[in-house]
Protein backbone atom coordinates (compact mmCIF):
# COMPACT_ATOMS: atom_id res chain seq x y z
CA UNK A 1 0.00 0.00 0.00
CA UNK A 2 1.35 3.07 -0.52
CA UNK A 3 0.78 5.76 2.36
CA UNK A 4 -0.73 9.21 1.83
CA UNK A 5 0.32 11.35 4.74
CA UNK A 6 -3.03 13.51 4.11
CA UNK A 7 -4.91 10.41 5.42
CA UNK A 8 -4.76 11.28 8.86
CA UNK A 9 -4.67 15.06 8.57
CA UNK A 10 -6.20 14.98 12.13
CA UNK A 11 -4.18 13.34 13.67
CA UNK A 12 -1.48 16.07 12.56
CA UNK A 13 -4.22 19.16 13.59
CA UNK A 14 -4.49 17.09 17.28
CA UNK A 15 -0.68 16.26 17.86
CA UNK A 16 1.50 19.44 16.03
CA UNK A 17 -0.06 22.41 18.00
CA UNK A 18 0.32 19.93 21.00
CA UNK A 19 4.50 19.36 19.86
CA UNK A 20 5.06 23.24 19.49
CA UNK A 21 3.07 23.63 23.59
CA UNK A 22 5.35 21.63 25.38
CA UNK A 23 8.02 22.51 22.77
CA UNK A 24 7.71 26.56 24.23
CA UNK A 25 6.80 25.14 28.10
CA UNK A 26 9.99 23.54 28.39
CA UNK A 27 12.19 26.44 27.25
CA UNK A 28 10.03 28.87 29.82
CA UNK A 29 9.50 26.90 32.70
CA UNK A 30 10.86 28.40 35.68
CA UNK A 31 10.87 24.91 37.52
CA UNK A 32 13.64 22.57 36.26
CA UNK A 33 11.66 19.60 37.48
CA UNK A 34 8.38 20.58 34.99
CA UNK A 35 10.68 21.13 32.42
CA UNK A 36 12.14 17.86 32.67
CA UNK A 37 8.50 16.26 32.52
CA UNK A 38 7.53 18.32 29.64
CA UNK A 39 10.31 17.75 27.57
CA UNK A 40 9.49 13.99 28.04
CA UNK A 41 6.00 14.89 26.70
CA UNK A 42 6.88 16.38 23.72
CA UNK A 43 9.27 13.35 23.16
CA UNK A 44 5.94 11.13 23.58
CA UNK A 45 4.45 13.41 20.50
CA UNK A 46 7.24 13.06 18.54
CA UNK A 47 7.21 9.86 18.90
CA UNK A 48 3.72 9.50 17.97
CA UNK A 49 4.31 11.50 14.56
CA UNK A 50 6.93 9.33 13.93
CA UNK A 51 4.87 6.67 13.58
CA UNK A 52 2.56 8.44 11.88
CA UNK A 53 4.90 8.95 9.24
CA UNK A 54 5.60 5.10 9.25
CA UNK A 55 9.19 5.44 10.55
CA UNK A 56 8.73 3.02 13.16
CA UNK A 57 12.41 2.17 13.98
CA UNK A 58 12.66 6.18 14.60
CA UNK A 59 9.43 6.00 16.96
CA UNK A 60 10.48 2.91 18.60
CA UNK A 61 14.01 4.73 19.74
CA UNK A 62 12.47 8.12 20.80
CA UNK A 63 10.16 6.44 22.95
CA UNK A 64 12.77 4.07 24.55
CA UNK A 65 15.64 7.11 24.76
CA UNK A 66 13.63 10.32 24.14
CA UNK A 67 10.60 9.42 26.67
CA UNK A 68 11.88 7.20 28.87
CA UNK A 69 15.87 7.31 29.87
CA UNK A 70 16.85 10.70 29.21
CA UNK A 71 13.78 12.24 31.09
CA UNK A 72 14.85 9.94 33.95
CA UNK A 73 18.42 11.39 33.76
CA UNK A 74 17.33 15.18 33.27
CA UNK A 75 14.84 14.22 36.46
CA UNK A 76 17.72 12.77 38.23
CA UNK A 77 20.23 15.83 37.52
CA UNK A 78 17.50 19.15 38.08
CA UNK A 79 16.93 17.55 41.24
CA UNK A 80 20.39 18.21 42.33
CA UNK A 81 20.74 21.56 41.65
CA UNK A 82 19.34 24.51 42.08
CA UNK A 83 15.32 23.60 41.37
CA UNK A 84 14.56 27.21 39.71
CA UNK A 85 15.86 28.60 36.51
CA UNK A 86 16.95 32.31 36.85
CA UNK A 87 15.45 33.24 33.34
CA UNK B 1 19.55 40.36 26.26
CA UNK B 2 15.85 38.38 26.21
CA UNK B 3 14.06 40.66 23.58
CA UNK B 4 17.89 40.01 21.48
CA UNK B 5 18.08 36.48 21.81
CA UNK B 6 13.38 36.39 20.76
CA UNK B 7 14.35 38.50 17.86
CA UNK B 8 17.28 36.48 16.68
CA UNK B 9 15.26 33.07 17.40
CA UNK B 10 12.41 34.61 14.70
CA UNK B 11 14.50 35.45 12.34
CA UNK B 12 16.16 32.30 12.06
CA UNK B 13 13.09 30.60 12.60
CA UNK B 14 11.43 32.44 9.58
CA UNK B 15 14.87 31.76 7.29
CA UNK B 16 13.98 28.31 8.09
CA UNK B 17 10.52 28.20 7.73
CA UNK B 18 11.31 29.46 4.15
CA UNK B 19 14.15 26.99 3.24
CA UNK B 20 11.55 24.43 4.56
CA UNK B 21 9.03 25.21 1.21
CA UNK B 22 12.17 24.05 -1.02
CA UNK B 23 12.42 20.43 0.71
CA UNK B 24 11.21 17.80 -1.38
CA UNK B 25 7.77 16.55 -0.85
CA UNK B 26 7.38 14.02 1.57
CA UNK B 27 8.13 10.28 0.32
CA UNK B 28 8.78 11.88 -3.23
CA UNK B 29 10.93 8.83 -5.28
CA UNK B 30 12.51 11.81 -7.14
CA UNK B 31 14.15 13.41 -4.35
CA UNK B 32 17.87 13.32 -3.58
CA UNK B 33 17.76 11.01 -0.88
CA UNK B 34 16.26 8.43 -2.80
CA UNK B 35 18.02 8.10 -5.70
CA UNK B 36 21.38 7.16 -5.53
CA UNK B 37 22.30 4.30 -2.61
CA UNK B 38 18.84 3.83 -1.20
CA UNK B 39 17.42 1.35 -3.97
CA UNK B 40 20.32 -0.45 -3.81
CA UNK B 41 19.36 -1.04 -0.12
CA UNK B 42 15.78 -2.12 -1.28
CA UNK B 43 15.83 -4.01 -3.42
CA UNK B 44 18.77 -5.95 -2.39
CA UNK B 45 18.26 -6.30 1.11
CA UNK B 46 16.91 -9.14 1.43
CA UNK B 47 18.83 -11.37 -1.07
CA UNK B 48 22.20 -9.89 0.47
CA UNK B 49 21.37 -10.36 4.04
CA UNK B 50 18.23 -12.27 4.31
CA UNK B 51 17.37 -9.39 6.95
CA UNK B 52 13.68 -8.82 6.54
CA UNK B 53 13.75 -4.81 8.01
CA UNK B 54 16.08 -2.80 5.86
CA UNK B 55 16.46 -0.78 8.76
CA UNK B 56 18.65 -2.66 10.66
CA UNK B 57 20.55 -3.98 8.04
CA UNK B 58 21.68 -0.46 6.57
CA UNK B 59 22.20 0.39 10.26
CA UNK B 60 24.54 -2.25 11.08
CA UNK B 61 25.47 -4.09 7.87
CA UNK B 62 25.92 -2.08 5.25
CA UNK B 63 26.75 1.24 7.43
CA UNK B 64 28.59 -0.86 10.50
CA UNK B 65 31.70 1.11 10.42
CA UNK B 66 29.43 3.93 11.27
CA UNK B 67 27.33 1.97 14.06
CA UNK B 68 29.96 0.69 15.47
CA UNK B 69 31.29 4.05 16.52
CA UNK B 70 27.97 5.29 17.60
CA UNK B 71 28.91 2.55 20.33
CA UNK B 72 32.23 4.24 20.90
CA UNK B 73 30.59 7.52 21.41
CA UNK B 74 27.51 6.44 23.50
CA UNK B 75 30.55 4.37 26.34
CA UNK B 76 32.82 7.68 25.56
CA UNK B 77 29.90 9.93 26.75
CA UNK B 78 29.26 7.32 30.04
CA UNK B 79 33.26 7.36 30.85
CA UNK B 80 33.05 11.04 30.62
CA UNK B 81 29.99 11.54 32.63
CA UNK B 82 31.74 8.95 35.56
CA UNK B 83 34.98 10.83 35.39
CA UNK B 84 33.62 13.96 36.36
CA UNK B 85 30.61 13.12 38.63
CA UNK B 86 32.19 9.91 40.44
CA UNK B 87 33.58 9.95 43.86
CA UNK B 88 35.96 7.75 45.83
CA UNK B 89 37.85 8.09 49.03
CA UNK B 90 40.68 9.07 46.77
CA UNK B 91 38.55 11.98 44.90
CA UNK B 92 36.06 13.41 47.27
CA UNK B 93 34.86 16.84 46.29
CA UNK B 94 31.73 16.34 45.15
CA UNK B 95 30.40 18.43 42.27
CA UNK B 96 26.65 18.59 42.65
CA UNK B 97 25.26 19.07 45.64
CA UNK B 98 23.74 16.79 48.59
CA UNK B 99 19.52 16.73 48.66
CA UNK B 100 17.69 15.76 51.67
CA UNK B 101 17.48 11.67 51.38
CA UNK B 102 14.00 10.28 51.32
CA UNK B 103 13.63 7.74 54.07
CA UNK B 104 10.19 6.24 53.84
CA UNK B 105 9.98 2.86 51.60
CA UNK B 106 6.50 3.19 48.99
CA UNK B 107 5.26 -0.24 49.28
CA UNK B 108 2.80 0.33 45.93
CA UNK B 109 5.46 1.72 43.97
CA UNK B 110 7.49 -0.96 44.59
CA UNK B 111 5.39 -3.83 44.66
CA UNK B 112 4.28 -2.59 40.98
CA UNK B 113 7.86 -2.18 39.86
CA UNK B 114 8.38 -5.92 40.82
CA UNK B 115 5.66 -7.03 38.58
CA UNK B 116 7.28 -4.47 35.75
CA UNK B 117 10.55 -5.60 35.92
CA UNK B 118 10.86 -9.02 34.56
CA UNK B 119 8.14 -8.05 31.89
CA UNK B 120 10.43 -5.09 30.67
CA UNK B 121 13.54 -7.06 30.57
CA UNK B 122 12.07 -9.90 28.70
CA UNK B 123 10.76 -7.37 26.22
CA UNK B 124 13.94 -6.22 25.88
CA UNK B 125 15.52 -9.34 25.42
CA UNK B 126 12.91 -9.72 22.27
CA UNK B 127 13.68 -6.06 20.62
CA UNK B 128 17.59 -7.25 20.82
CA UNK B 129 16.80 -10.85 19.06
CA UNK B 130 14.11 -9.99 17.10
CA UNK B 131 15.69 -6.88 15.90
CA UNK B 132 16.15 -8.00 12.32
CA UNK B 133 12.53 -8.56 11.81
CA UNK B 134 10.69 -5.89 13.56
CA UNK B 135 11.36 -2.43 14.34
CA UNK B 136 14.25 -2.27 17.47
CA UNK B 137 17.43 -3.80 18.00
CA UNK B 138 20.79 -2.93 20.15
CA UNK B 139 20.16 0.34 20.79
CA UNK B 140 16.16 0.03 21.69
CA UNK B 141 16.93 -3.12 23.77
CA UNK B 142 19.86 -1.71 25.54
CA UNK B 143 18.22 1.18 26.49
CA UNK B 144 15.11 -0.48 27.59
CA UNK B 145 17.20 -2.95 29.75
CA UNK B 146 18.58 -0.15 31.43
CA UNK B 147 15.12 1.62 32.11
CA UNK B 148 14.22 -1.99 34.01
CA UNK B 149 17.29 -1.47 36.70
CA UNK B 150 16.94 2.42 37.27
CA UNK B 151 13.25 1.92 37.99
CA UNK B 152 14.55 -0.74 40.47
CA UNK B 153 17.15 1.95 41.80
CA UNK B 154 14.26 4.38 41.32
CA UNK B 155 11.89 2.65 43.37
CA UNK B 156 13.71 0.74 46.03
CA UNK B 157 17.50 2.68 46.45
CA UNK B 158 20.80 2.53 44.27
CA UNK B 159 22.35 -0.04 46.58
CA UNK B 160 19.14 -2.01 45.71
CA UNK B 161 19.62 -2.61 42.08
CA UNK B 162 23.73 -2.64 42.55
CA UNK B 163 23.77 -5.56 44.75
CA UNK B 164 22.06 -7.26 41.75
CA UNK B 165 24.76 -5.51 39.35
CA UNK B 166 27.86 -4.62 40.80
CA UNK B 167 29.55 -1.20 39.50
CA UNK B 168 32.45 -2.63 38.55
CA UNK B 169 30.61 -5.13 36.24
CA UNK B 170 28.83 -2.52 35.25
CA UNK B 171 31.86 -0.65 33.99
CA UNK B 172 33.77 -4.11 32.52
CA UNK B 173 30.34 -5.08 30.44
CA UNK B 174 29.98 -1.58 28.89
CA UNK B 175 33.40 -2.37 27.61
CA UNK B 176 32.91 -5.51 26.88
CA UNK B 177 29.93 -4.91 24.26
CA UNK B 178 32.11 -2.57 22.45
CA UNK B 179 34.81 -5.39 22.09
CA UNK B 180 31.87 -7.63 21.23
CA UNK B 181 31.41 -5.39 18.07
CA UNK B 182 34.80 -4.78 16.89
CA UNK B 183 35.70 -8.09 17.29
CA UNK B 184 33.29 -9.50 15.17
CA UNK B 185 34.84 -6.92 12.57
CA UNK B 186 38.11 -8.04 13.62
CA UNK B 187 38.06 -11.76 13.19
CA UNK B 188 36.64 -10.58 9.55
CA UNK B 189 39.79 -9.12 9.21
CA UNK B 190 41.42 -12.27 10.28
CA UNK B 191 39.65 -14.64 7.86
CA UNK B 192 40.54 -12.59 5.07
CA UNK B 193 37.79 -10.42 4.40
CA UNK B 194 37.27 -6.57 5.08
CA UNK B 195 36.44 -4.99 8.39
CA UNK B 196 32.73 -5.97 9.49
CA UNK B 197 32.33 -7.95 6.17
CA UNK B 198 30.59 -10.61 7.92
CA UNK B 199 30.75 -12.77 4.70
CA UNK B 200 33.45 -14.23 5.87
CA UNK B 201 32.02 -15.47 9.00
CA UNK B 202 30.22 -18.38 6.67
CA UNK B 203 32.67 -21.17 6.59
CA UNK B 204 33.59 -21.22 10.21
CA UNK B 205 29.91 -21.15 10.90
CA UNK B 206 29.12 -23.65 8.42
CA UNK B 207 26.15 -21.57 6.70
CA UNK B 208 25.56 -20.01 3.43
CA UNK B 209 27.39 -16.46 3.01
CA UNK B 210 23.52 -14.67 3.33
CA UNK B 211 23.03 -16.12 6.42
CA UNK B 212 26.56 -15.01 8.21
CA UNK B 213 25.08 -11.50 7.19
CA UNK B 214 21.98 -11.91 9.60
CA UNK B 215 24.33 -13.81 12.15
CA UNK B 216 26.88 -11.11 12.44
CA UNK B 217 24.42 -8.53 12.59
CA UNK B 218 22.81 -10.40 15.67
CA UNK B 219 25.88 -10.74 17.58
CA UNK B 220 27.04 -7.07 16.75
CA UNK B 221 23.31 -6.12 17.58
CA UNK B 222 24.43 -7.97 20.84
CA UNK B 223 27.06 -6.08 21.55
CA UNK B 224 25.77 -2.77 21.38
CA UNK B 225 22.99 -3.83 23.57
CA UNK B 226 25.18 -4.63 26.45
CA UNK B 227 27.32 -1.53 25.80
CA UNK B 228 23.92 0.77 25.97
CA UNK B 229 22.50 -0.83 28.71
CA UNK B 230 25.39 -0.87 31.35
CA UNK B 231 26.49 2.84 30.18
CA UNK B 232 22.56 3.81 30.75
CA UNK B 233 22.69 2.42 34.33
CA UNK B 234 25.95 3.93 35.01
CA UNK B 235 24.75 7.66 33.32
CA UNK B 236 21.96 7.13 36.40
CA UNK B 237 23.55 5.76 39.04
CA UNK B 238 26.12 8.73 38.95
CA UNK B 239 24.04 11.70 37.97
CA UNK B 240 20.92 10.45 40.82
CA UNK B 241 23.55 10.25 43.93
CA UNK B 242 26.01 13.16 42.83
CA UNK B 243 28.82 10.21 42.34
CA UNK B 244 28.43 8.98 45.89
CA UNK B 245 26.05 5.77 45.09
CA UNK B 246 24.48 5.57 48.01
CA UNK B 247 20.69 7.57 48.04
CA UNK B 248 18.54 7.36 45.04
CA UNK B 249 16.08 9.82 43.78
Amino acid sequence: MIWDASLLWQFDLLILPMVIICAIAALSLKDLVSCAVVSGAFSFLMCLLWTEMLAVDVAFTEAAVGAGVSTVLLLGTALHIKRKSKD
Amino acid sequence: MKKAAIIITAILGILLLRAAEDLPKWGDPASPASLYVSNHYIEKSIEETSVPNIVTSVLADYRGYDTMFETVVIFCAGITVLTILRRTHRRNKKVIMPRPVRSDADIILQSASRLLVPVMQLFALYVVAHGHHSPGGGFQGGVILGASMILLAISYDIQFALTRFKEKTVLVFSAVGVLIYAGIGAICLVLGRNFLAYGAWAETLGISEVEAHSHGMLGVEVGVAITVFCIMLSLYIDLASGGDLDEGL
